[in-house]
């Protein structure tokens, strides 16, 4: 009981964050799955459906808020993919990889230009930032709700993939591109499709994050952005399920760590982790057998 | 149609490069002198940067020009951004040496000083820091003055603080790599022990804006004072977890946290939050005044000041450097940096508004007192506390 009473406000915490984690990690991993590209650019949407948020309340309702983060969110992925992207298919897989850098450096910089790299604070929404109590440990209302979602919308997802028409486009694509096209299948529906469940899902992270670390500023995409990444990479690139297992992972592991007194080391430990992933089982978790015609 | 894209994109991007070199050359006439203000305006440090800029400029406005020399001149002020980064800051200070200002002012946030002290001590440029509190700053570069207090002074104030209010036990939050912070714990914690106090010490990483566990531990071990003297970025952010949290303690911090971002934050929150500072708003009437009119009549200042128009220390502070550099132009009688940097160590101002400057050999401001506030959660103001010496 004592054991509990200690660590329930890190293990809480973390798996909070956890979900959040998932929720962008969903996006680098799908593209990942169909393109073969790591969307570098992710982290920096994440941020802007954040920024978006602000200047949006002062004008709309909430519920007319949140919808609109979403909807933004994905007209500007889809927007990315459509102008930085798809030109390029058929370049040298390192081209679009520095398309993709360069898109999220002109995320930044642009907010950085928007902002004037003041911190921008995020309004409160007042449901989520309730104060509650659980067992011995006081948190927001936020990190309570965060893993319930999360559950609920990565079920609907893994349903989606598995039972609907455009699902089974989807994993046709992700297994070979060039037949699955030679089959029928519209390509670039696919893509767009990715594109919207991924950025549309990192919008919904992006409220529930901000909810509970309430500072935005142009950089505020990169770090859970590369944590969401290594997380897509633990959990095998690829796999939803994955993904989502290894950002709940990552998220409770490094809150373990900073109870432990080893706050320093935090942020070493997730990137310590990608690397001995990397070296011992390359293809992560749930990650399929590499088959790659490369 | 494609080429025509890339011809117009192109166009485009070199008229912007362009533009951008336009600015530079609208300084016309032999009579203007120039002043370098070093401060960030983006990044972690950005919001802090940008008020005490503030200062300078509304001391600008004041007192636009100087009398060097029996010759009268127009002051203008050449602005850079060292977007509170230690690589950054180097650039910065080399623009300000190559477009030949007379005297350096800043900056807020003591690493990008110690950074770029070697650039302006390459140069022989004189160097006034503002609110730079590291010793590190001043103590290996002949050419930095500064006229606010020290860090061991400020740590020293702080831990005395603490002590005399009954708190035996203290957690300290520094950032990594953060000269500013892991310099005022330092101090804070070896005066803090001397006086018999017990500390629990942590840091966080770079870009972290999870303060979740760092505040379970300090309700874990069982503190009584949260003291995380960090960016003020930083700081809305544990203000933000303490209150969810129930942090239970006060929290303890330095100069950087007098900015209305912390009042800001604390309003309406269930949390204490206690400071230490230069300046207390109040202290001169006139300049209270006078800066608050300018910042409502402005419309960049005002929201540079974060919305509303609270007088920051840094801001004040800001407005007394710049009075130091006309001071010292005029004891030196001449414009140019040499002269302005051998007049500097003899210097003694008054008039200002937050107290005289005096240099000592290490070219640091003679400082004896900080005031001590604490933040009204609700009215989101600054209560005057104490004056609180170092004895």
């Amino acid at each position: 009981m004592g054991f509990i009473h200690t660590w329930l406000p890190y293990i809480l915490a973390g798996i909070a964050v956890g979900g959040q984690y998932a929720l962008i990690a969903i996006g680098y991993t799908m593209v990942y799955g169909i393109l073969r590209l790591i969307n570098f650019a992710h982290g920096d949407v994440f941020m802007w459906s954040g920024l978006i948020m602000v200047y949006l309340i002062t004008i709309l309702p909430l519920w007319a808020s949140v919808i609109l983060v979403i909807l933004f969110a994905i007209v500007l992925g889809t927007t990315i993919e459509k102008v930085a992207y798809r030109p390029l298919r058929s370049a040298p897989r390192m081209s679009i990889m520095i398309s993709a850098i360069g898109v999220s450096y002109l995320l930044q910089n642009f907010a950085l230009y928007i902002t004037g790299g003041l911190t921008k604070t995020y309004p409160t929404i007042a449901w989520l930032q309730k104060t509650v109590q659980i067992g011995s440990a006081t948190t927001k209302m936020v990190t309570v709700i965060t893993p319930i979602l999360t559950i609920v919308l990565v079920f609907l997802l893994v349903m989606l993939i598995k039972h609907t028409k455009i699902g089974m486009a989807m994993r046709a694509v992700s297994r070979d591109f060039e037949t699955s096209s030679l089959m029928g299948i519209d390509i670039n529906r696919v893509i767009t499709v990715t594109f919207v469940i991924g950025c549309g899902l990192a919008a919904i992270g992006s409220v529930l994050y901000f909810s509970n670390y309430t500072g935005i500023q142009p950089m505020s995409g990169a770090m859970p952005g590369l944590k969401a990444f290594v997380a897509a990479v633990f959990g095998g690139i690829g796999s939803v399920p994955g993904a989502v297992v290894g950002a709940f992972i990552i998220g409770v592991c490094e809150n373990i760590i900073k109870g432990t007194g080893w706050t320093t080391f935090s942020d070493a430990f997730t990137f310590v982790l990608l690397i001995v992933i990397l070296m011992v089982k390359p293809t992560g978790l749930f990650g399929e057998k590499n088959i790659d015609k490369v | 149609m494609k080429k025509v894209l890339v011809i117009m994109l192109t166009l485009l991007l070199s008229m912007s490069m362009l533009a951008g070199c336009g600015g530079g050359s609208s300084s016309g006439g032999g009579d203007t002198i120039k002043i370098g203000v070093f401060e960030p305006a983006s990044g972690d440090n950005g919001a802090g940067g940008k008020q005490e800029t503030l200062g300078i400029q509304y001391a600008n406005q004041v007192q636009p020009t100087v009398e060097v020399g029996g010759k009268e001149y127009n002051v203008e002020l050449v602005i850079v951004d060292n977007e509170s980064d230690n690589a950054k800051a180097v650039t910065a200070a080399q623009s300000l040496v190559s477009q030949n200002v007379s005297v350096v002012l800043g900056s807020y946030g003591s690493g990008v000083s110690i950074a770029a002290a070697d650039v302006f001590a390459d140069a022989g440029m004189p160097a006034i820091g503002v609110t730079c509190t590291n010793p590190q700053v001043t103590a290996d570069c002949e050419q930095y003055f500064r006229i606010c207090f020290l860090d061991p002074f400020q740590g020293t104030v702080l831990a005395n603080y603490a002590w005399e209010n009954g708190m035996k036990k203290a957690y300290c939050l520094s950032k990594l790599g953060d000269d500013y912070s892991v310099g005022l714990v330092n101090y804070f914690v070896e005066a803090f022990k001397k006086l018999g106090g017990e500390v629990v010490e942590e840091q966080f990483p770079d870009k972290n804006s999870d303060f979740t566990s760092y505040v379970a531990n300090a309700k874990k071990a069982g503190c009584d004072v949260f003291f995380s003297p960090v960016s003020t970025e930083a700081a809305a952010l544990i203000i933000d977890q303490a209150e969810a949290q129930a942090l239970g303690m006060p929290i303890l911090a330095g100069d950087t946290w007098d900015s209305n971002v912390i009042t800001g934050a604390a309003q309406g929150k269930n949390v204490e939050v206690v400071v230490t500072t230069f300046y207390q708003e109040g202290g001169n009437a006139d300049f209270d005044k006078g800066i608050k009119e300018w910042i409502e009549g402005d419309s960049t200042a005002m929201t540079n000041n974060g919305g509303n128009s609270d007088v920051a220390a840094v801001t004040a502070m800001g407005y007394d450097a710049y009075f130091v550099a006309l001071e010292a132009m005029k004891a030196a009688g001449s414009t140019a940096p040499a002269d302005i940097l051998a007049a500097l160590p003899d210097l003694t101002v008054s008039n200002l508004v937050c107290g005289d400057v005096s240099f000592n050999e290490v070219g640091d401001a003679n400082k004896t007192e900080a005031f001590v506030k604490k933040c009204n959660t609700e009215t989101g103001a600054w209560d005057f506390l104490k004056k609180q010496s170092a004895e």
